[in-house]
């Protein structure tokens, strides 16, 4: 029986691809099966962050439709044995995801796999909610700012209320906050909600905080999730996540900026 | 020279944070009151607003419904803001 991960925000452009794709990979990279299931259809970006843009052929909407087999539609990542992608239709448009459909493919799903994450559309509509349905978990990305932590708390509402777990009294869905582009420096200088600001407004768990870095543009760039740039801060940022989304109690980091001496605080640079 | 000034620029931090904060909590809280609410207050206001407007001019803003929620009960909480009385001075 595999775990649902659904990544979601209400917002777009906070990080949710990014962070299915470090997600998914990260799991992989630990031996975990895993497949990445991509849920904004008319609009489909995850295969260009795995890199796998040039090996679609079926789609998510095309196995719903029965139009595709489930394993013709799976495209095994190259880098990584444990590690599958989902990839969304390009010319459907979001109706297409039916409750009773997507429920049978994470059925079918979970008889191979371990971890189903789950890359949720911004906004509030079918590509979203059909996401956070069937989750067990659910990563609420969020950056510091504003419109991006009302929706979140919209997001944690809908969580709570529209998911099958709510629907059947089930325990809820486990959710998480991770916050991302965070820049300790501006924070510092009380330009940027601080993480405990955040926490304190949406009243989440914290599973981590990945700093603003080039890395994230680099690695889009280049289609590697960006776990995989393991020199980069959110290359690490993102496998500490992982590491503790399963169990590992590993301390925040990049969470403060650089202490600079008297004489670099004195003299700037 | 700049570096000394602002190190001691950042003594008083221009906070736009805290500004966001504040705003963040008011609204997430009017946010949440929205969510949790039963699905009959927005028509409940329009009605209560009608009757009041029998006897009262008073705008749509006056009035605000809300349902708390307790350990073991709901309260429902009803203020109405009349407008201050021209013909009685003093």
């Amino acid at each position: 029986m595999a775990r649902i991960i659904v990544v979601t925000s209400g917002k777009g452009g906070v990080g949710k691809t990014t962070t299915a794709a470090a997600l998914a990979m990260g799991l992989a990279e630990r031996g975990l099966r895993s497949v990445v299931i991509d849920f904004d259809v008319g609009l489909r970006n995850l295969d260009l962050i795995m890199g796998c843009e040039r090996r679609v052929v079926y789609d998510f909407v095309n196995v719903i439709q029965g139009e595709a087999k489930l394993n013709q539609a799976l495209i095994k990542d190259k880098r990584n044995d444990n590690l599958f992608i989902l990839p969304a239709s390009q010319t459907r448009d979001k109706e297409a995801l039916s409750k009773a459909g997507v429920g049978a493919v994470l059925d079918a799903l979970s008889e191979e796999f371990e971890y189903i994450v789950c890359d949720s559309p911004a906004g509030i509509e079918v590509g979203a909610t059909m996401a956070m349905y069937y989750a067990d978990d659910a990563f609420v990305v969020t950056n510091p700012e504003v419109s991006s932590v009302r929706d979140s708390d919209r997001m944690i509402g809908i969580l709570s209320s529209k998911s099958r777990r709510a629907e059947q009294g089930l325990e809820p869905i486990r959710e998480f906050l991770l916050l991302t582009r965070y820049a300790p420096e501006r924070v510092k200088r009380g330009e940027m909600l601080s993480v405990e600001d955040v926490q304190d407004i949406l009243s989440l768990d914290l599973i981590g905080v990945i700093p603003e870095s080039q890395a994230v543009l680099n690695a889009s760039n280049s289609g590697i999730p960006v776990i995989m740039d393991t020199r980069s801060s959110a290359g690490q940022a993102y496998s500490d996540v992982v590491a503790r989304y399963l169990g590992e109690p590993i301390p925040h980091r990049f969470l403060d900026v650089h202490k600079k001496g008297l004489f670099g605080r004195l003299f700037g640079g | 020279m700049m570096g000394l000034l602002d190190y001691f620029k950042q003594k008083k931090p221009s906070s736009s944070a805290s500004l966001a904060r504040e705003r963040l909590q008011i609204l997430v809280a009017h946010d949440r009151v929205g969510r949790d609410a039963p699905s009959y207050l927005p028509q409940l206001q329009r009605d209560i607003l009608k009757v009041l407007r029998k006897y009262v001019r008073v705008d749509a803003g006056a009035i605000n419904v809300n349902v708390e929620h307790d350990d073991d009960r709901e309260i429902l909480e009803l203020n109405i803001v009349l407008p201050e009385s021209r013909s009685n001075p003093g």
